[in-house]
């Protein structure tokens, strides 16, 4: 049996296609699995074991950070069953969450504006607690209901909250300077 | 015969040989090379004692280039032909060299990367480099008895993808067979984790010559893992010197100054900051060419004032890198200080302060890269450590590609481990197009025109569709070096269509030919001698390598009849070793690397399957 290059992220680690993941299994797979095709264990073999192992490690910290990742495992997930959430002909957002990411928005801008920190890493929290909560709804759309609709409407709400989370670091980093 | 016992099961060739490698840590100051000897990382020393090599390099009309103290005791007699701290100048244009006015060089501004014109005539970057390279291989080479198989170089861990080629590069024309570009803050922590066996989260505070790096590492189990890095690579101790130069040519009202003035005033300036380490005061002396003198005192409080800027320059990628990797200061088990310049007492406060805990300094700052890299050089080249760990290192820096209105769309965000491949799929504008233009930069910043420009090629054939119907992907690969490489294709008709990737920042592999056909112009036996020697030495690591790995699982992974046509492949190399025939030589290695290609794809999977099995393959 030649192996299959092509398995999903799951099998590759051994783990359940499922939402909920038991990360210290995940990560121990990864490090057995780097371990044997990372490319520090070939750097004295022939380039064409080079290159094997190049593409094998690549693919393996591919996986990994897909599954590491809720935001990412979830889109994976509703990938393997024929759906992309991300796209941009998917479902339309709800009118509270659109003024919640506003409000979100303004707060940021307001902090960047002022230089308050306290405000800033305020709102960070917020988010944080509702990244949580959408976290935990998910688990529910996918492993329990097999809802997949609700989970790519999640999914896609989470999607945004993960773009004001960079817009935060962004204005961490203005602070600073 | 060898090969024969290689199909008796159970059976290994030859005892393992013990394969000569070095570690290199190339600074912007100071250089050098260490390695494993009977299973202990040491430095290895000049013939008058010194384990540093001053990274300065003097041409002269005719004969070799001097290197080293020799050269830095010239620096100030003859600035324009001895160059100094030239790392600071790799992968970099004329442009991006802010303090260019102030430097004694006659800059030639190439396409590409800066030159240099000297005594001994027009250089780059890279063969500065080189030149310091030749110098450790043979200082290594001579104290080790023989040939390196390999190295492990050290670049800063933000080092941009045109500051690592260019290193890469200057290995390739000094005879070196690079191993790994290794991240000098993680072969800091190599050196600093094994020695002391740590757990947990630490951070490597790494202010050198002319680079500032902090990396956050978690280590655990045999397992290195960064988990974000940043850093400024046009900072280090070089700025401090500049900034007591400027101070003591305000307070001697700013005299007219000569290059060797210069030159001069500036060692003068790392002197004082040197002995500020231990004094609360220096006298700064000098005569300039015009007979004027200067006699002035800088005290530690003064320095202070006139370097606090800097210093904070480093906090500030501190306090990114630390949000990167989702951490505060006071999850941060150790502070590992790394480089000459955090002997600053200075910097220590700044970094005791900033992580609430005195930073460890109990190995030396300017040797522990160098040792971190020659304990990873030495598992790379082959040869079993008494335990086996896992690197895991990140990209510096995001890649990105260039999309409508100038703009850089992310594909792989910094701080992302390597190896890494992610592809990105692109579509036509215009109806009948046929070819697509792609330019891949690199750096954080939204616009194209405020990151890096890495490569621009031009995708061609494509068949002529209809506007947005194309589908073409674009693939971004980074290496465990670090390096970038592109291919792109369109997948709707199938169509592989060529691309060329020309390098805007860096060398072409027609200037690193040029180069080495240029060290030996004078004489074409010694072109064809080089030439002949490095054809054997990459078909002995061939033929080495090969052996290895049919040792290990030939009989398992290859039936009777491919492994007699290996056989017979390494055996027509083995011959031809011993003639003068660079060019068979090349192509009976090309071909034993065609044969073994197969093989080498079956030995990943099978190492895969072991690991997801947990035990190995030949007891399931």
């Amino acid at each position: 049996m030649e192996f299959d290059f092509n398995r999903n992220h799951f099998e590759l680690f051994g783990l359940p296609v499922a939402f909920d993941l038991d990360a210290a299994l995940l990560e121990s797979a990864y490090r057995q699995l780097q371990g044997q095709v990372h490319p520090d264990k070939y750097a004295h073999l022939s380039d064409a074991e080079k290159r094997a192992s190049m593409q094998w490690s690549s693919r393996v910290n591919e996986a990994y950070q897909t599954l590491k990742s809720p935001l990412d495992r979830a889109v994976y997930l509703l990938q393997l069953n024929g759906i992309d959430a991300l796209a941009q002909s998917n479902t339309q957002l709800p009118m509270d969450f659109l003024m919640q990411q506003i409000e979100w928005r303004e707060a940021i801008q307001e902090a960047a504006r002022s230089s308050d920190l306290t405000a800033l890493q305020r709102v960070e929290r917020e988010i944080a607690a509702q990244t949580q909560a959408w976290r935990e709804r998910l688990s529910v759309e996918l492993d329990r209901q097999h809802n997949l609709e609700a989970a790519t409407a999640t999914v896609r709400q989470l999607k945004f909250v993960d773009k004001i989370t960079a817009e935060i670091d962004d204005t961490y980093a203005i602070l600073d300077n | 015969m060898a090969l024969l016992q290689i199909s008796e099961p159970g059976m290994s060739t030859a005892p393992h040989q013990h394969r000569l490698a070095a570690g290199i840590d190339l600074g912007t100051t100071n250089s050098l090379v260490a390695s494993v000897r009977n299973g202990i990382a040491v430095v290895i020393n000049d013939e008058g004692g010194h384990a540093l090599l001053p990274s300065v390099v003097r041409y002269v009309p005719a004969g070799e280039p001097v290197v080293g103290y020799a050269a830095q005791a010239c620096q100030s007699l003859d600035p324009h032909n001895t160059v100094i701290s030239v790392k600071r100048f790799m992968g970099r244009g004329l442009k991006d060299i802010k303090e260019a006015a102030n430097l004694p060089y006659h800059f030639v501004d190439a396409p590409g990367m800066v030159q240099i014109k000297t005594a001994a005539g027009i250089r780059n970057p890279v063969e500065v480099s080189a030149d310091i390279l030749r110098v450790l291989r043979d200082r290594a080479e001579r104290a080790l008895g023989d040939k390196l198989t390999g190295v492990v170089i050290t670049v800063p861990a933000y080092f941009d993808d045109a500051q690592r080629q260019a290193t890469k590069d200057a290995a390739q024309l000094a005879g070196l067979n690079v191993l790994r570009l290794l991240n000098e803050p993680t072969a800091a922590a190599i050196a600093y984790g094994l020695d002391n066996g740590s757990e947990g989260v630490y951070a490597v505070y790494d202010l050198g010559g002319g680079t500032f790096d902090i990396s956050i590492l978690r280590l655990s189990r045999g397992v290195f893992e960064v988990l974000a890095t940043n850093g400024d690579s046009a900072l280090g101790g070089d700025d401090f010197d500049q900034r007591i130069f400027c101070w003591v040519l305000e307070q001697a009202k700013f005299p007219e100054l000569t290059a060797e003035d210069t030159r001069m005033l500036l060692g003068k300036a790392r002197d004082a900051k040197e002995s500020l380490t231990e004094h609360r005061e220096v006298n700064i002396t000098a005569l300039l060419a015009s007979g004027e003198t200067i006699d002035v005192i800088l005290t530690a409080g003064e320095f202070n004032d006139i370097t606090s800027s800097l210093v904070n320059k480093t906090l500030a990628p501190t306090r990114k890198a630390l949000r990167d990797a989702g951490l505060s200061t006071n999850e941060i088990k150790g502070v590992v200080m790394v480089g000459g310049s955090t002997r600053m007492p200075r910097i220590q406060s700044a970094v005791a302060e900033f992580f609430g805990q005195t930073p460890l300094t109990n190995l030396d700052p300017d040797k522990v890269v160098a040792l971190g890299a020659a304990i990873q050089a030495n598992v790379l080249a082959g040869n079993r450590a008494e335990e086996e760990w896992l690197l895991l290192d990140v990209t510096p820096l995001s890649l990105g590609i260039e999309t409508m209105g100038g703009l850089a769309e992310k594909i792989i965000p910094r701080n992302t481990t390597i190896p890494v491949a992610r592809a990105q799929e692109f579509t036509t504008y215009k109806d009948g197009q046929t070819a697509m233009s792609i330019h891949v930069v690199q750096g954080e910043r939204e616009l194209v025109s405020d990151c890096r420009s890495l490569a621009r090629f031009e995708l061609r054939g494509i068949p002529p569709m209809v506007a947005g119907a194309a589908r073409i992907r674009v693939t971004l690969q980074v290496d465990a070096d670090g390096l970038l490489s592109v291919s792109a294709e369109e997948l709707k008709s199938g169509v592989q269509a060529a691309i060329t990737v020309k390098p805007t920042y860096g060398l072409a592999d027609e200037d690193i030919t040029r180069m080495l056909q240029a060290g030996f112009a004078y004489a074409k036996d010694d072109m064809q001698m080089r030439a002949l020697q490095e054809a054997r030495v990459d078909a002995e690591r061939l033929l080495d390598a090969t052996q290895t790995a049919i040792a290990e699982n030939g009989t398992d992974l290859l039936s009777a009849a491919e492994l007699d046509r290996i056989a017979a492949a390494m055996n027509t190399l083995r011959q031809l070793i011993q003639t003068d025939d660079a060019h068979a030589i090349k192509d009976a290695a090309d071909a034993l690397n065609h044969a073994t290609g197969d093989f080498a794809a079956r030995r990943m999977d099978n190492s895969v399957k072991q690991a997801l099995s947990g035990q190995r393959l030949d007891t399931i």
